[in-house]
């Protein structure tokens, strides 16, 4: 990616050239291989990818909860607010980590603990970060119940009392009891079945634009993304192979995964009796194709795709591809 | 109106701990336990002010007398009166049993958690060193724990905690490591609980439901192997009486004289009986899924 990006005064997070890999059992799996973006204060970014693609490693290195082994992150920094979290100690992590950013798990129906109730759940986080007091904790959990729409009447009853979208407000109210300065959502919606989806995602998006939070939003969903991202990053095996603002991408896609990706949704308008999948699958993360790792799927590669690295080119300004064949680029 | 309110008001500030007992007390089975296990430690405390007769004076001129109005429980081999033995044995069989699982309990409970918890080397380590002590029969751990230390009661607990710990720590390690991949562990992490936080508060009330039953079940095995112990020179030595060991003596006879193994025996079962339903309620007053 360009000098200037990189140099964002204004980012309030910018992770550089991550690499992390898993090793189990001799083999590495190379989860994510060089990633690099950057989240101003108040914006959003959305991670889209496939399955495997390394979303969530990337969120949980932020955060500093990868398992550790088999997870380890080789090289790159995570500046967030001028510290790098790849070098604070678990000590001055504990600070960062659930105060200043924390995170939606994907799965509300297990990211509950079914023997506390919720109210005391949202408190916990409240008393763990905010010198208060136990009815303090308790007021402010309230706040948050009301907040996420749940009356605070139900603060003493139990995870299993709700249904999964109520459970997700519950997650999400967690996550945002301490005002956190970054939010990660890891599939937030995933779970949740559509029209819930609709109503938790516009939930997510007006209190971060109320509590003008930065979130990075971890989705497969280009829907999504549509509806609440200022900037959006496709991942495809590890590496970011097309970074762009969201109007900019949903009208100009220039990588051939991206275009995949949209040939791959349903129109409303246009009358097919079959969508257009990408080819192949994902490759294996234990080994990856060399040059570019989508070129086995890509109907426009060539020779020098195979060998050879693919660098960043840029087709508009703001908007990188990592692609040999990019149109109307010029080299970044 | 009224009723509302006073839900309400239940509702603020009701701990679990209150929320476990309300609900306990409102179980009937787990209440009859209870009560029981209360009468038991009520006879253990006043025994010598309750019993007939002495619990060591032998009656030659009795033994073996079946129940009557004199010993409505019979007397043993040296004309024993049988009840008064079992009353004030209930000191050192309760004692026994209840100490020897308690510790072991705890002692296994919380190594069990950091092997499951922390697992890798710290969990290899453990469970290994637990390899060990399952390895040896308790026998020989007692007759070593005897050679060591000496006699005595207090010196048995102590081979039975030892022999008790590794089927603690077996069992809370597998509970631990069900609920170890479960994503609320994670979040847990997440919002920053530290270590000794997400084990006590989080993982441990999850786990608790198995052991429970282990618990409960648990006493009666340490009565029965504290009477054999006593054949080691550890435990409570003849002629004091304690349940376990009038058991054993009593099997003796059992032919012709079955009350002598009976009354033991039903006294024994009524214990365990009364600490399972105590613990079966106590699990399910805990569990909030299975509320009201």
């Amino acid at each position: 990616m360009s000098e200037e990006t990189k140099k964002n005064k204004d980012a309030l997070l910018s992770v550089r050239d991550l690499e992390v890999v898993y090793t189990s059992s001799g083999a590495v799996v190379h989860a994510v291989n060089g990633v690099s973006f950057e989240i101003e204060k108040g914006k959003s970014l959305g991670l889209v990818g496939e399955t495997g693609a390394g979303k969530t490693t990337i969120a949980k290195t932020i955060l500093g909860v990868l398992p550790d082994p088999p997870a380890k992150v080789l090289k790159g920094e995570i500046v967030f607010e001028g510290r790098d979290l790849l070098k604070l100690s678990e000590k001055e992590m504990r600070e960062v980590r659930g105060k200043k950013i924390s995170m939606i798990f994907q799965d509300p129906m297990t990211a509950l603990n079914p023997l506390i109730s919720v109210g005391d759940q949202i408190a916990e986080v409240v008393s763990l970060h905010e010198n208060c007091s136990n009815k303090e904790a308790a007021q402010k959990a309230m706040q948050m119940l009301e907040m996420v729409g749940i009356p605070a009447d139900r603060y003493e009853e139990f995870p299993h009392q709700f249904s999964g979208g109520m459970k997700q407000r519950v997650v999400i109210a967690i996550a945002l009891a301490c005002n956190p300065e970054l939010l990660l959502a890891d599939e937030p919606t995933t779970a949740l079945d559509v029209t819930i989806q609709a109503q938790v995602m516009d939930m997510i998006s007006e209190l971060q634009k109320k509590l003008n939070t930065s979130m990075i939003l971890i989705t497969h969903d280009l829907g999504v993304v549509a509806e609440s991202c200022d900037t959006v990053a496709v991942i495809y095996a590890g590496e970011i192979v097309e970074y762009a603002d969201k109007e900019e991408l949903f009208l100009n896609p220039q990588h051939p995964y991206t275009l995949g990706l949209f040939g791959s949704i349903p129109s409303l308008t246009d009358d097919v009796d079959r969508l257009k999948p990408i080819p192949g699958l994902p490759p294996n993360p234990e080994d990856l194709p060399e040059g570019c790792s989508f070129h086995p799927r890509c109907p426009h590669a060539t020779e020098a795709c195979k060998k050879g690295v693919v660098s960043y080119v840029e087709a508009a300004p703001g908007h990188f591809v990592l692609c040999n064949h990019c149109k109307d680029c010029k080299k970044a | 109106m009224s009723a509302a309110k006073n839900v309400k008001k239940q509702k603020k500030n009701e701990s679990m701990m209150k929320l476990t007992m309300r609900r306990l007390f409102r179980n009937k089975t787990a209440m009859l336990g209870l009560t029981i296990l209360v009468v038991l430690l009520l006879i253990a405390i006043l025994g010598p002010l309750i019993a007939p007769y002495s619990d060591i004076e032998q009656d030659l001129m009795n033994c073996y007398g079946l129940p009557s109005l004199q010993h409505p429980f019979g007397t043993d081999e040296l004309g024993r009166d049988i009840l008064s033995r079992l009353i004030i044995g209930s000191r050192a069989s309760l004692e026994i049993g209840l100490v020897s699982i308690a510790g072991s309990a705890v002692i296994g409970i919380i190594i069990g958690c950091l092997a499951g918890y922390f697992g890798g080397t710290v969990d290899n380590v453990i469970m290994r060193f637990m390899d060990i002590f399952q390895a040896l029969p308790p026998m020989v751990l007692a007759i070593a724990v005897c050679a060591a230390l000496g006699p005595g009661v207090n010196n048995c607990i102590l081979a039975l905690i030892i022999s008790g710990v590794p089927g603690f720590v077996r069992m809370a390690r597998a509970s631990v490591l069900n609920i170890r991949g479960m994503e609320y562990l994670e979040a847990a992490t997440a919002i920053n609980c530290s270590t000794a936080r997400i084990i006590a508060k989080h993982i441990l009330p999850n786990a608790l439901s198995p052991l429970i039953v282990q618990i409960t079940m648990g006493v009666a095995n340490s009565i029965l192997s504290a009477s054999s112990m006593s054949f080691v020179g550890l435990g409570v030595q003849p002629p004091n009486p304690e349940w376990g060991a009038m058991l054993s003596a009593g099997r003796n006879f059992i032919r012709n004289y079955p009350h002598m193994v009976i009354f033991p025996g039903v006294v024994i079962m009524i214990t365990v009986l009364a600490l399972n339903m105590l613990g079966d309620g106590l699990r399910d007053a805990m569990d909030p899924k299975l509320k009201d």
